[in-house]
């Protein structure tokens, strides 16, 4: 047995090596100079994650990502404009929109004006940019991860959204941010939000992730949020990238004590798609709820991959993945639950189906219990399957063409993971844009 | 000319012969009992009336107003005019009672090339109906069937029934798991839909179900064929003697 030989760096390697030594004058003031020179080290020792990395078995990033694109520039005017009605999917939802375009923070396009009192929204840039101490702080502690693609995003981040929600603060309105690639070009985009939600706080953030069709470009977005003491936040993510684009997210997580964190990831887009989930259990008693929904053709692949640590003693965690497969596309799900030595009376389930729409269609399934406590409880199941022909058979019975029987059962199946979110109109938005996926299957 | 007509229809599952050079014609404005033993093909004969995929029809003819019905979809037969109440309905989680019935309603007239109902002229519809089967709203917010008792499902199957207004249904042992008053009201929402221009075949085990819908002919149905023929009294006989003469002569 040999120690694995670091194989030639790929093209996409070299590129992001040179990359991030281009930058580094511009980082020289940067007060996480230190903390991205230690993620790109870790880059540089692991390389893109690729199928032997056992986190990214089923995407083989070294693969999948051949060449690294040039980092973004900031928007130009016409970029902006692009960027206007972003978002749209949400048009039935009265949030308080902030407008990201190429991952950089656009003021002129966000809705600022009369924040609730207790609610700050600002620049990453700025607050890197202005040393806060804050912000400066905390990131990269929230629930640390030493995930390489993550690290990238560490090491190149530019931008971002800064938000806080004091102690005690309850907001009305969801926040949005939106996400919108406008470039012309294919580019990468590194965006570094930080959100704090104070304890006893509420909050609704809605993050929804567009692009144009036809582009390779490459988004590796991360998103920290530190949940208070006694908080509760509802967290949604629209993943509606375009159809050649590769998207990764990461989203890190931790939860003070009796904290409430309600998750649903919503995917429909992007060719290459890996949503990834770091959540800490950070105090006693905090309970999660993470949902997703993927509706997918073609070739697309969309893997989810979480990590579920229970730290601390009486957490619950919930799990409930749907996907629906047409075409080829490949679904992956990797569910790692971790129960510390301490965290006795933990609670942690997971659930996991796919509806596979075509012979073709691939859906993985990881699920990992990792469980060092004894008074646990803690459970895992996985469906793969097609669409229920005696159903299916009642529906056309009743005078329902084929089509349209199948467009209710999926509907229905998709249905029970949107039923986790609570807002009416949030989820009727995500059902609308379910069944619109429905007419572009054909 | 029958509205239903079946002619020497055989039909196989697996390879293994279920019905067999069946035979029946059913007039409009008639009600036809179809009696036998389990595992005589009552349910086989329902389902391949509906167009369910697992049947193999290896020979004979079904005929619909004059017309193939093995040619069509489920979903074209049912907006002819055919409907099936299950032997067994099955449960739909995640799909309101409501919006199925009225997908079903809406996709029938559609394909008759009649105007969709309103959402109030539906709700009114369905609260009417509904009523008169002791089905409360509560129930029809739910997923179909889901959570339903064995009673509550076959009323749900009448109730639909009642909203399709079909002109030929075919109901299997929608008589089984009833207790007597819900027998009885399941058996007056069938009676009320009685009419000349609407026929029916009514398949059942026991002869119970036929005090309360008084058939026009009964048959007997034994190994896949017709083996006896009558008048309501026949399923009186049925029941004093048992269907063991009727599957000696079958033999
Ligand atoms: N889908 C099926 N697969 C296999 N065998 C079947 C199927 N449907 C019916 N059968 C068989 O056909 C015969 C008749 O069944 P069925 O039509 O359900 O009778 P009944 O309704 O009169 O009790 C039985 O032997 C049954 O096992
Ligand atoms: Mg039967």
């Amino acid at each position: 047995m040999s120690a694995e030989v670091r194989p030639i760096k790929t093209a996409a390697e070299q590129a992001l090596a040179e990359a991030f030594a281009a930058r580094k004058g511009a980082l020289a003031r940067d007060p996480l100079a230190a903390q991205r020179e230690a993620a790109f080290r870790r880059f540089a020792a692991e390389g893109l994650p690729h199928r032997r990395v056992e986190d990214w078995k089923y995407t083989d990033l070294r693969a999948l990502m051949r060449e690294a694109k040039p980092l973004a520039g900031p928007p130009d005017t016409a970029g902006i404009a692009r960027a206007k009605n972003a978002g749209g999917l949400l048009r039935v939802v009265d949030a308080r929109r902030i407008v990201l375009v190429d991952g950089v923070f656009v003021p002129e396009l966000s809705d600022l004006a009369a924040l609730e009192p207790g609610l700050t929204v600002g620049s990453m840039a700025e607050a890197l940019a202005g040393a806060d101490a804050e912000v400066v702080g905390r990131v990269g502690t929230v629930a640390p991860t030493d995930d390489v693609a993550a690290a990238l995003n560490t090491a190149f981040m530019g931008d971002g959204v800064v938000l806080n929600v004091a102690d005690g603060v309850t907001l009305a309105r969801p926040i949005h941010l939106v996400f919108a690639y406008t470039a012309t070009v294919a580019a990468a985009v590194f965006a570094r939000s930080l959100v704090v939600i104070g304890k006893r706080a509420r909050a609704t953030l809605i993050e929804s992730h567009e692009g144009p069709d036809d582009l390779d470009y490459q988004v590796n977005n991360a998103l920290e949020l530190s949940v208070g003491d006694d908080a509760k936040v509802d967290h949604v993510k629209i993943g509606t990238e375009g159809s050649r684009a590769l998207h990764i997210s990461t989203l890190m997580a931790a939860l003070g004590a009796r904290a409430e964190l309600n998750d649903l990831s919503f995917t429909t887009g992007g060719s290459v798609v890996r949503n990834q989930l770091h959540l800490r259990y950070a105090g006693e008693g905090a309970a999660a709820t993470i949902a997703g929904a993927s509706l997918i053709k073609g070739r697309q692949h969309v893997d989810t991959t979480m990590v579920v640590d229970h730290a601390v003693r009486g957490g619950s965690s919930r799990e409930l993945f749907k996907s629906v497969l047409d075409g080829e596309s490949h679904a992956v799900f990797q569910g790692k639950i971790i129960v510390r030595p301490g965290a006795q009376q933990t609670d942690a389930r997971m659930m996991t189906r796919a509806l596979l729409l075509s012979e073709a269609a691939e859906a993985d399934n990881k699920p990992e219990l990792e469980i060092f406590a004894d008074d646990v409880q803690c459970g895992h199941g996985a469906t793969a399957g097609a669409l229920d022909q005696d159903l299916l058979f009642y529906l056309k019975a009743r005078g329902i063409p084929a089509h349209e029987a199948e467009a209710l059962l999926i509907q229905a199946f998709v249905g029970e993971a949107l039923e986790t979110i609570e807002r009416d109109d949030l989820r009727a938005a995500l059902a609308d844009a379910a069944a619109a996926w429905l007419i572009t299957r054909g | 000319m029958p509205m239903l007509e079946i002619k020497d229809l055989s039909v196989e599952v697996d390879g293994r012969k279920i019905l067999d050079g069946l035979n029946l014609a059913v007039n409009a404005g008639e009600v036809h009992a179809i009696m036998g033993p389990n595992g005589s093909g009552k349910s086989t004969l329902a389902y391949v009336l509906a167009g369910k995929a697992d049947y193999a029809v290896t020979d004979g003819q079904v005929l619909f107003d004059g017309e193939d019905m093995l040619a069509m979809e489920p979903d074209e037969r049912a907006a002819k005019g055919l409907f099936l109440a299950f032997q067994y309905p099955l449960e739909i989680p995640g799909v309101a009672t409501m919006t199925f019935l009225r997908t079903a309603l809406n996709a029938q007239r559609r394909k008759r090339g009649e105007a969709e109902l309103s959402t109030p002229e539906f709700m009114k519809k369905v609260r009417e109906a509904a009523g008169k089967l002791d089905i409360d709203q509560e129930m029809l917010r739910r997923g179909v069937n889901v959570g339903f008792s064995g009673g509550e499902k076959k009323r749900n199957e009448i109730l639909q029934m009642a909203l399709l207004e079909p002109r030929l249904a075919v109901l299997d042992e929608t008589d089984s798991g009833l207790d007597i008053d819900a027998l009885r009201v399941v058996a007056d929402g069938v009676n009320r839909l009685r009419s000349p221009q609407r026929s029916m075949v009514v398949i059942t085990h026991y002869q119970r179900l036929l005090n309360y819908i008084v058939p026009d002919v009964v048959h007997v149905l034994s190994k896949g064929r017709i083996v006896k023929t009558g008048g309501k009294e026949l399923a009186l006989e049925l029941e004093a003697r048992g269907y063991a003469q009727f599957q000696e002569e079958a033999a």
